[in-house]
């Protein structure tokens, strides 16, 4: 178990990049904790397996540091690192058993018999695997197969993390919930440092006690599900977490309100003040609210901005309603059983659940 | 009308059944009616019943061309395949590399057969041959393919070795191109050996193509007729006269057709039956592995 | 045209893959066939393009029997999985091949293949190959492809599954919008409840190679003929709990009743099955009436805007849905409230015997 730092870190799969442009990765600075649950979360070409083979050890950054604790790893190959790694697809020594499978990695470090032994049962008894153990491996579901992949990790005692690289990709969806509930289970009891490399948002919400997003080699987001929900970092991140994503406008500051268009949209104080000094040092400003804190109200209402209903769809627990105020459209996730107005309304942006960026920054 | 609908499959298969009958099913016709017939003269025969079945598999030389020829094919097989493999692992696996290896093992396979004959002909002759000459000069091993039966027969065999080698290798290397990058990481990350990648990674992924491998050089080393026709002429004595050999002997050269065709049956059927063992143990032994 | 589907079968051997087809569709309809892997969408998309006969019975357009046609003599388009393009023709002689293969003039087919790259958005891409695009880019492709001939009948065989969930939403309402502009019949086919509710339009559940239910997605939601309709149509799939009714109670087992009033009243005494929707269990009292009871957490599911909290109840496994992103630890207690009047009541066979009223929701 390990604590894991990114000194620095930088990736060119060029042999000589000129600009930003020919980096994978741009620039990785951050500390991941000892036995902490982390998900990498971006859209493909982000730069997240390129990270993940810097951390495991296939890929040699062209700058910068990895440290396990203390020590630098940055030019060990994988074998060398103590790590374990459960890949898209199930990897598994076909013509083993599902016992001899979970042994081998310990009978290669040379671990006796019965300590190997001891350790499988418990392993496979985490696992939910103890029924199979004298199955040849080959035989058995997908689910299970990336279990043995996983045990294989586990059985190890000197282990520094575990890395997944989208290990649910060949599960049937309906067994999904299971694997990433044992997921956790595992993570509870072993205290382990997991890493989980992902382009779905709920895999990566559900897995993760601290989702990493990352946008165009970038880290632009290190935070809890919670955070990412409420409190985006980033313009990318309002977008890509939740669905719909965040409503983003662009607006100018007025006072104490935000101004799209011919629609005025109150800030609290405080926030107020940030925006405008972020305006006047010549920052583009994006309002954003989540569809689902956005209200409409009946037209009559004396608050809220003017806006017109333009389509209601329905998804069974909400529907979701596009709104257009003057030039922009917004939409709202309204629950199902609420009233929606019929045309005319008023659209009301929460205080508390309004944000600002400032150049895709959040204003905080 | 269903039933109908279902069928018509059947008449685009009638060409190749046609081109089959004519090709296949006909001629093996005739050689079982030869089998049970003496032939006289075209056309004139006589059935003389299972006559033929019975001289042939009573004739002692018969038994030593089929003792010689298991021993042959073994022999090459037992070479060839773990030889092939041990090349297939040492090529390159990707880069300007692998076509060059790849031409280059190709080579020998492009060669026509008696060509290839004609080839070691001249390699091992004694008197002019590079390796007939530095095998008795250079090193000082006396060395004559021509009149010493060992010699004769080791001369046989490294040619099939040479020609037919290939061949494995480049089944053996489409078999491990197709093994998934993941599979080496997730050993490296298991602490196994090279030894053990191997064990439980490349062999167990590799056994389609190596039965295929097996098989086809065990049929084809069993027909074997051309190279050592033209290499050694089955000589000395009968050292190298394998069964196609012999088969032609009596067919061509002493014109028993009758036990020419008997013996010809028989040795399809010895064959058939040694392909399908070879099948049968390949597939089990995969299986015996993982109990 | 319209196009219909009549007693069709499928079987392979002893393989039933499909059983007692009936469906008819109009132009200028979309419609959804919804149902897990291995319902019988693929194989029944399959027999009405054209590429696979029906065991029995067959398809008509506009009356007259096209079974067995070749698909090349029928004006069908379909879209896969995977992403399927030749790959070396560019974007643009990709989208233009079934124009070629009609015979348009040029000029026409560069007005064509623009229109609907426009449509798309990748008419910046046309002279780029295949291989040079992203997942997305390539779908939308082989979309084009499908679309640029004006076939009468479209099929596309789950399009989005492949692709990241960002851009399946957002080509999922493209989609929508493109398919509601045409006159052709839209049929699409899906696994997830998500995206058919979002394409709406005519809904048809299928289950085990038998269409189960056919109507519009709204009402086919708020009215499941079956526990497994409402199954297939709910993520998470509904909750569901063997009940008792008595003269006067309904027993959910476990100490938990209700009365028969509101839409339970009159039920006749016996046995049954109630199914309440994740949404439809609150964490927090929303209502006096609502019925509080206690859980421990298995897994709480974070769906992007929700949150599914897997939980058990007296060793039941229920699914309750949460607004908002919210983290749970496992094995956690939490109190969840129970609303009666949003029952569903389905037979001991499963089959519905009553909803509940939204009107009043």
């Amino acid at each position: 178990m390990a604590r894991i730092v990114l000194d620095d870190l930088a990736h060119s799969y060029r042999p000589h990049p000129a600009g930003p442009d020919d980096y994978a990765l741009k620039r990785i600075d951050t500390v991941w904790e000892d036995g902490g649950a982390y998900a990498l979360l971006g859209p493909s070409g982000c730069g997240k397996t390129t990270l993940l083979n810097i951390i495991s050890g296939l890929l040699i950054p062209s700058q910068g540091r990895v440290l396990y604790d203390e020590t630098d790893v940055t030019r060990l190959p994988p074998e060398k690192r103590n790590i374990a790694q459960v890949f898209q697809f199930p990897v598994l020594y076909d013509t083993m058993t599902v016992r001899e499978n979970l042994s081998f990695p310990l009978r290669n470090r040379g671990v006796s018999p019965s300590d190997t032994a001891t350790r499988v049962m418990e392993v496979a008894q985490a696992l939910d695997l103890v029924a199979v153990l004298d199955a040849k491996a080959s035989g058995l579901s997908a689910d299970a197969k990336q279990k043995i992949s996983l045990g294989r990790g586990l059985v190890r005692s000197d282990v520094a993390a575990i890395l997944f690289d989208e290990p649910l990709t060949v599960i049937d969806p309906h067994l999904k919930w299971q694997l990433r509930r044992k997921l956790k289970e595992i993570h509870d009891r072993f205290k382990l440092t997991l890493i989980y490399v992902t382009h779905d948002q709920v895999e990566a919400m559900t897995f993760a006690d601290q989702v990493v997003v990352m946008y165009d080699g970038e880290i632009v987001q290190i935070g809890t599900p919670q955070d990412l929900f409420e409190n985006p970092e980033h313009t990318f991140v309002g977008y890509f977490i939740g669905s719909p994503g965040m409503n983003l406008l662009p607006v100018t500051m007025d006072g104490e309100a935000a101004l799209t268009g011919s629609s005025r949209i109150p800030l609290t104080p405080a926030l107020a003040g940030k925006a405008r000094a972020a305006a006047a040092a010549g920052a583009k400003l994006e309002l954003g609210i989540r569809p689902m804190y956005l209200g409409l109200e009946d037209a009559g209402v004396d608050y809220g901005v003017a806006a017109r209903i333009n389509l209601v769809e329905d998804q069974g627990d909400c529907r979701i309603v596009t709104v257009s105020m003057g030039d922009v459209t917004v939409k709202a996730r309204v629950p199902e059983g609420r009233a929606i107005p019929s045309q005319e309304a008023r659209a009301v942006f929460p205080p508390e659940w309004t944000r600002i960026f400032a150049d895709g920054r959040l204003l905080k | 009308m269903e039933k109908w609908d279902d069928n018509k499959a059947w008449f685009l298969v009638l060409p190749v059944f046609l081109v089959v009958a004519f090709s296949a099913i006909i001629p093996l016709m005739t050689v079982v009616n030869y089998s049970v017939q003496d032939i006289m003269a075209p056309g004139q025969g006589i059935f003389v019943g299972p006559e033929w079945y019975r001289e042939v598999l009573h004739d002692p030389r018969l038994h030593e061309a089929f003792l010689r020829q298991l021993i042959y094919s073994f022999t090459v097989l037992a070479i060839e395949i773990p030889l092939g493999i041990a090349v297939a692992l040492t090529l390159p696996s990707k880069g300007w590399k692998v076509s060059a290896c790849l031409v280059l093992l190709a080579l020998p396979l492009l060669i026509p057969w008696n060509v290839v004959g004609t080839i070691w002909v001249v390699f091992s002759r004694p008197d002019i041959g590079l390796a007939g000459v530095t095998i008795n000069e250079l090193l000082g091993i006396p060395y004559n393919y021509t009149a010493d039966p060992m010699d004769s027969w080791l001369t046989v065999v490294i040619m099939d070795i040479w020609h037919w080698t290939p061949l494995v290798v480049l089944l053996c290397y489409a078999g491990l191109q197709a093994i998934p990058e993941a599979y080496y990481q997730a050993a490296k990350i298991d602490g196994a050996s090279r030894w053990a990648v191997f064990r439980f990674i490349q062999l167990p992924k590799m056994r389609g193509v190596l039965m295929i491998a097996v098989l086809l050089r065990f049929m084809d080393s069993f027909m074997i007729y051309t190279e050592p026709f033209v290499l050694t002429g089955g000589g000395p004595g009968n050292s190298t006269t394998f069964l196609s050999q012999f088969l032609t002997k009596m067919a061509i050269g002493q014109f028993d057709l009758g036990p020419a065709a008997a013996f010809s049956l028989i040795y399809f059927l010895v064959i058939l039956l040694l392909s399908y063992i070879f099948y049968t143990v390949i597939t089990n032994l995969g299986k015996g592995v993982a109990k | 045209m319209s196009f219909s589907i009549s007693k069709v079968d499928k079987r392979v051997g002893r393989e039933t893959y499909l059983a007692d087809i009936d469906l008819h569709l109009e132009s200028g309809s979309q419609n959804v066939i919804l149902g897990r892997t291995l319902a019988g969408k693929t194989t029944l998309l399959r027999i009405m393009a054209g590429l696979d006969r029906p065991s029995r019975g067959g398809i008509a357009e506009n009356g007259k029997d096209v079974t067995g046609v070749s698909v090349r003599k029928r004006n069908v388009a379909m879209v896969y999985q995977q992403f399927v393009n030749y790959p070396s023709l560019s974007v643009f002689h990709n989208i233009a091949s079934p124009l070629k293969l009609a015979g348009m003039a040029k000029a026409d087919i560069t007005a064509r293949v623009g229109s609907v790259a426009a449509v798309l958005h990748i008419d910046h891409l046309l002279e780029r190959l295949p291989q040079e695009l992203s997942g997305g880019q390539q779908q939308r492709t082989a979309i084009a492809r499908a679309l640029v001939k004006d076939a009468s009948l479209l099929l596309l065989d789950e399009p989005l599954v492949n692709l990241d969930y960002k851009l399946r939403e957002e080509l999922r309402t493209e989609l929508r919008d493109i398919f509601s502009k045409r006159d052709s019949i839209v049929v699409y086919t899906t696994t997830e409840p998500s995206e058919a509710l979002m394409l709406g339009g005519n809904l048809v559940v299928m289950h085990e190679g038998r269409v189960l239910q056919t109507g519009r997605a709204e009402e086919v939601y708020r009215c499941p003929a079956s526990v497994t309709v409402a199954e297939i149509l709910s993520d998470p799939p509904i909750n569901v709990l063997r009940t008792r009714v008595d003269q006067t109670m309904a027993h959910l087992g476990d100490g938990l009743s209700v009365p028969l009033d509101g839409h339970l009243a009159g039920l006749a005494p016996g046995d049954y099955f109630f199914g309440v929707r994740s949404h439809h269990l609150f964490l927090h009292r929303q209502h006096p009436r609502d019925i509080e009871l206690h859980a421990r957490v298995e897994l709480a599911e974070i769906n992007g805007s929700e949150t599914f909290i897997h939980m058990t109840y007296n060793g039941r496994p229920l699914v309750v849905q949460e607004e908002g992103v919210h983290q749970r630890r496992i094995d956690e207690a939490v109190s969840f409230f129970v609303r009666p009047r949003k029952f569903y009541i389905f037979d001991r066979d499963g089959a519905l015997v009553r909803a509940p009223l939204f009107e009043d929701a």
